[in-house]
């Protein structure tokens, strides 16, 4: 306790209160309400209504968020297998060709995305390997993107993983991939759920990637949003935009709950 | 085979293992680092083949690609000193003048890291825009002909916006170093007739700089990058490099332009990104309490 007495201890929290209202209360509130606004022309919206949310379940809407939900999961599901393999991988060298690689695995997420699509623009757009215009360009740009973060995320997890079951199984005589397949990976599960549910939501709302490199049959909610903001439609789009959190939200909500078998602790 | 000695046999095996590195290497080799490397390629050579560094002489000297870049730069650094006052500020209350309910406050503001960076510039238009909230509120009180709040629409409502978005990814580790702090030392230096801004200054502080540290150049590279929140808003004068890529590739298709910007973009991302990973290993990343 740093402030003792009632009045400061009072202002202090109103000054929180303030504070996190402003800048965090008040733009979640906001755009929950233009989503389900008629029409707004004064300070408040004049009637409420559902129509803006039976837009974005049918028509072009609908199946964006059909294609934001997939793009995620088989991305995600990609970059956990390849971050995961990585970090184990990269388990077993030395400390310098291991911190060398380490930074390699790392680098893609702090590149702006944009330079990650434009790039995937460049090398894919000609023969031998043509990509562009292909639902694949769209999963590899958000592949790329959060492999990175899988691979973080499991490595951190098996640098808390005490090295005594692994040791016990080893010398009980458990083949390799046994040992990776009933001890290591069951005792890492949380970092696996953690990386992966950190992965779908970025998926979710990637934007600078995907908006360079999209098919026409492939557009992503984030892409969807922008599409309606840019032609005036702000509701339809705040509407949507609640879509893509509510959904992201549920689905890291639904992994949360998955039991882990064993903990690392 | 008996004849192998075991030195041997512990190099066959040590280099058995590293061969497992080699599928997700070349994966990230082809997916990421060649189309990288082409993107310099195209900024050296454009569409011919002789290299030349006329297109970096031309974009370089344009004043729309300077405008891009002291954006960039000025944004970035506004925006991360104010996700370090917030959430250094935030940080404080919820940690030392704790509450019923501080925990579950800490974690809402920490779920805005799963949502969407725009998800916040498009709630700014219904509040700060010109037809928002607060504009209209203060039109009809003060019966005014215009819009007197028209902040969202200069560098000011993107620095506010990256502010809200990358402020939790501040107070993630200072919450985490604020919890080893004794509780104890705070009580005995108030008990000793410490002022809590005293306490602030000389206990709380400089117990909290390798989180601020680390969660202030995170905020740098994050910022540096973003590309959402600069799109939605969308205001004409205000353009950053991230945009001007997508601006020249997709709107243009100048593709010499756009790869020449993207790896200034770049250079910039990865010379961040040493500074941050310098901290994280100049404090550890257990003290700065990120993984």
């Amino acid at each position: 306790m740093l402030v003792w007495s009632r009045l400061g201890r009072g202002a202090t929290w109103a000054l929180l209160a303030l504070l996190a209202g402003v800048v965090y209360g008040l733009p979640a509130a906001m755009i929950a309400l233009a989503s389900f606004s008629g029409q707004w022309n004064g300070v408040l919206p004049s009637h409420l209504t559902f129509v803006h949310y039976i837009h974005a379940v049918e028509g072009n809407s609908g199946s964006q968020l059909r294609v934001s939900i997939v793009t995620g999961m088989l991305a995600s599901a990609a970059a956990l297998a390849s971050g995961s393999w990585a970090a184990l991988a990269l388990r077993g060298m030395l400390p310098l060709p291991r911190r060398m690689l380490d930074i390699l695995f790392f680098i893609p997420s702090a590149v702006p995305s944009v330079s990650v699509g434009l790039g995937l623009l460049v090398a894919f757009s000609h023969p031998p390997v043509l990509l562009n215009g292909t639902i694949a360009i769209v999963l590899i740009a958000h592949f790329v993107l959060i492999s990175a973060f899988t691979y973080v995320n499991v490595s951190a997890g098996l640098a808390r993983l005490p090295p005594e079951y692994e040791q016990i199984a080893e010398s009980l005589g458990a083949w390799p991939g046994y040992r990776l397949r009933r001890v290591t990976l069951p005792l890492i599960t949380p970092y696996l759920i953690a990386a992966f549910s950190l992965s779908f939501a970025l998926s979710m709302g990637e934007l600078g990637a995907t908006v360079m490199v999209y098919p026409p049959g492939w557009m992503t909610m984030p892409v969807g949003i922008f599409a309606l903001t840019d032609r005036g439609e702000i509701f339809s789009a705040a509407a949507l935009t609640m879509l893509l959190a509510a959904t992201t939200l549920a689905v890291l909500v639904a992994l949360s709950q998955i039991p882990a078998k064993a903990s690392a602790r | 085979m008996a004849s192998v000695s075991v030195p041997m046999g512990q190099r066959i095996r040590f280099d058995m293992r590293n061969v497992w590195i080699a599928p997700p290497l070349l994966i990230l080799a082809v997916l990421f680092f060649y189309p990288l490397s082409l993107i310099a390629g195209v900024s050296l050579a454009g569409g011919g083949h002789s290299i030349s560094l006329s297109h970096y002489t031309a974009v370089l000297g344009s004043a729309l690609f300077r405008n891009a870049l002291l954006h960039t730069i000025g944004i970035a650094l506004a925006s991360s000193a104010g996700c370090l006052a917030l959430g250094f500020t935030l940080s404080l209350i919820l940690s030392f003048v704790p509450f019923p309910g501080a925990r579950i406050l800490a974690r809402l503001i920490d779920t805005f890291i799963a949502l969407p960076t725009f998800l916040v510039a498009l709630a700014f238009t219904f509040i700060y825009g010109s037809a928002g909230v607060l504009n209209e509120s203060l039109m009809r009180l003060l019966h005014l002909p215009l819009a007197p709040v028209d902040f969202l629409y200069s560098p000011w409502g993107v620095i506010l916006a990256e502010v809200t978005v990358y402020t939790p990814f501040v107070m993630r580790p200072l919450l985490a170093a604020f919890s080893l702090i004794e509780q104890a030392q705070i009580e005995v230096a108030c008990g000793l007739g410490a002022g809590p801004f005293r306490v602030i200054r000389q206990i709380i502080l400089p117990a909290a700089i390798p989180a601020l540290l680390a969660g202030g150049s995170l905020c740098l590279l994050l910022t540096v990058n973003e590309f959402g929140i600069v799109l939605f808003i969308g205001a004409k004068g205000v353009i950053t490099l991230p945009l001007l890529v997508y601006d020249k590739a997709i709107q243009e298709f100048d593709y010499p332009t756009a790869c020449v910007i993207a790896v200034v973009n770049v250079a910039l991302s990865l010379s961040l990104y040493s500074l941050y990973r310098m901290i994280m290993s100049r404090f550890g990343g257990a003290r700065a309490g990120l993984v």
